[in-house]
């Protein structure tokens, strides 16, 4: 009897303990993701205000950035400009080489090289954006006056560079991870009948791991866009708005990190701040949603 | 062209771009310690930085600076790593495969990719001002337990997914209850994927620059005392030396001995993670 009771009681404590666990990880849950969307609502809460006193057609076609009193002028296309220029460039340079990286990464590589060349690739990923703006500004630098005799010692092609470096690793990684996947019986099918290793990998795999590479270079320009110290070391941070390539650029991401900490808290360059990142952020998000939609889709077909 | 020719060609331009990919790497790595190890020495990491005659700040060593990205870290570790990985528990395991949960990692997803700065600028506003922590290491650390929150989730998520599900039943259908089977079968196998996802959540959050930029750092803070102390970090001190002084000829040399310390620091956290990857993908194969 007195068994009984002991066997219930501990039944009754751990279906309490159960429970007590249960929602315990539900505040975390709840805390983590409700957070971050706070964060976010704050972020349109507070860019909101600067529409109220500036145009939000002025902020999206000016071509002056100078916020500076009495005649501040807000208008966001060289920052806008200076980001598309350097994330562009520098894709142009990424996407051949880290494609190429990828297909000699996971076809062409013995086991023995690909045992070095995964963790370098993986290094290059962990190296802080610090490091690269400092190896940008003071040595890539000097090597492209040497051969381009640029407008300015620090450019925008000084910055593309820079980030192309930085985001090949990303894409060799995640489209590396789409070759994998490639179902190997394909592979093989395409040998059988006679098809060589090129041919195989032109006709075959990169067709099927298609998705997955578009993903990844999608994905590697969202990470260029995002980009802060590495560009605001090396280029230059003008704020004229120019196509030229060897003039100095700002980026929106530099211009946050050089304005905010000295603007006032509630005037109207700290709101227009708040706007330059609100479209940051609404440029980044929407590049990872496309992303994440190409990938979805490319899962499902190899399912 | 022939078709012999025209593979040993085009393996040609792929082994080409490996090695442009390697090279870049070596190239980086070997100016920065080449520039750098000249500079140091004991005092360089015992000794705070100090200005010379003409103001720069290159006097000194990193201490300060390296005890406040370890207190940064410290603060992370603290704040971010338990909320995040209890998340992702109770997401993957709890609600499993619900809509609610598949758009909460949709969201979680698309936060990884926010950028740096713009963390920075809602830590400005929300805890700076808002909160009124001011410029602040506490500032400074919830705004990176901000940042790399969804990347633990995710890496958590991974870990937990990897764990095939016959386990799960298998300890279920012997009686135990939910957490009995998260508590003792899915979290000791996925214990080494979790792990790895947190030393490099760690390392990011030692390497970023912009958001404690916006956030707290200062140029000539002290060793902090308290959370609500401004302070000092090894990626601001490179940046402040490599671009805003007028000793340029002293600067810099500090400047490259400081990047090699991160990037020997942050490299040496992620050897770890790589070989415990590496280590636990053969110990559990399913």
């Amino acid at each position: 009897m007195a068994t009984k009771v002991a066997v219930k009681r501990r039944k009754l404590l751990r279906a309490f303990l159960e429970s007590g666990i249960a929602a315990a990880l539900l505040v975390c849950a709840l805390v983590s993701v409700a957070v971050l969307i706070l964060v976010f609502a704050y972020l349109v809460g507070n860019a909101l205000p600067f529409f109220g006193s500036y145009s939000l057609w002025s902020f999206l076609t000016g071509t002056v950035w100078m916020p500076v009193p009495p005649y501040p002028s807000y208008g966001v296309l060289p920052l806008l400009m200076g980001t598309i220029m350097v994330s562009f460039v520098a894709a142009l340079i990424a996407i051949p080489i880290g494609i190429g990286c990828t297909i000699y990464l996971s076809e062409i590589a013995s086991p023995g090289v690909k045992k070095w060349l995964k963790p370098a690739i993986e290094v290059l990923a962990s190296i802080p954006s610090v490091v690269y703006g400092l190896f940008a500004a003071l040595v890539l630098s000097e090597w492209l006056k040497a051969i381009f005799n640029p407008v300015t010692r620090l450019n925008a092609l000084n910055g593309a560079i820079i980030l192309a470096v930085m985001i090949i690793p990303i894409l060799v990684s995640i489209s590396e991870e789409a070759m994998n996947s490639v179902p190997r019986h394909l592979k093989e099918a395409s040998l059988a009948l006679g098809a060589n290793r090129w041919e195989t990998i032109r006709r075959t795999i990169i067709p099927a791991a298609l998705p997955g590479i578009v993903a990844a270079i999608v994905l590697s320009i969202g990470r260029a866009v995002g980009e802060t110290m590495a560009v605001i070391m090396a280029t230059g941070n003008s704020t004229q708005f120019t196509t030229n390539i060897l003039a100095s650029v700002r980026t929106m991401t530099a211009t946050l990190a050089i304005d905010v900490p000295e603007a006032t808290n509630g005037s109207q360059e700290y709101y227009a701040l708040f706007a330059v990142g609100l479209l940051l952020f609404v440029i980044t998000f929407a590049i990872n949603i496309i992303a994440d939609y190409v990938m979805a889709r490319y899962r499902e077909a190899y399912k | 062209m022939k078709r012999r020719t025209k593979e040993a060609l085009f393996f040609g331009l792929f082994r080409a771009c490996a090695v442009i990919v390697v090279a870049s790497l070596v190239i980086i790595l070997g100016y920065v310690f080449i520039n750098g190890i000249g500079k140091w020495s004991i005092q360089f990491f015992t000794q705070n930085p100090a200005p010379n005659i003409h103001g720069a700040l290159v006097e000194g060593g990193i201490l300060s600076p390296l005890v406040g990205t370890l207190m940064l870290m410290a603060l992370v570790f603290v704040i971010a790593i338990p909320i995040g990985v209890l998340a992702a528990v109770f997401l993957s395991e709890y609600w499993g495969n619900t809509r609610v949960s598949r758009v909460w990692w949709i969201v979680v997803n698309n936060l990884a990719g926010v950028p740096s700065i713009v963390w920075g600028l809602l830590g400005v506003a929300l805890f700076v001002y808002y909160l009124n922590f001011g410029l602040s290491l506490i500032a400074a650390g919830i705004t990176l337990s901000l940042l790399v929150l969804p990347l633990i989730m995710v890496a958590t998520k991974e870990a937990m997914e990897a764990v095939p599900s016959s386990m799960r039943e298998a300890s279920i259908s012997l009686g135990a209850t939910k957490w009995q089977t998260i508590r003792h079968h899915v979290l000791p196998y996925s214990a080494s994927g979790i792990l790895t996802g947190i030393i490099l959540s760690l390392s990011r959050a030692g390497g970023e620059t912009a958001p404690i930029l916006l956030t707290g750092v200062a140029i000539n803070a002290a060793i902090p005392g308290a959370l609500t102390d401004q302070f000092q970090a090894l990626p601001y001190y490179i940046y402040f030396n490599a671009t805003q002084t007028s000793d340029s000829a002293q600067a810099y040399p500090m400047a490259y001995a400081a990047a090699l310390a991160l990037i020997a620091f942050i490299i040496g956290l992620n050897m770890v993670a790589i070989w415990m990857r590496n280590k636990y993908r053969k110990k559990y194969r399913w």
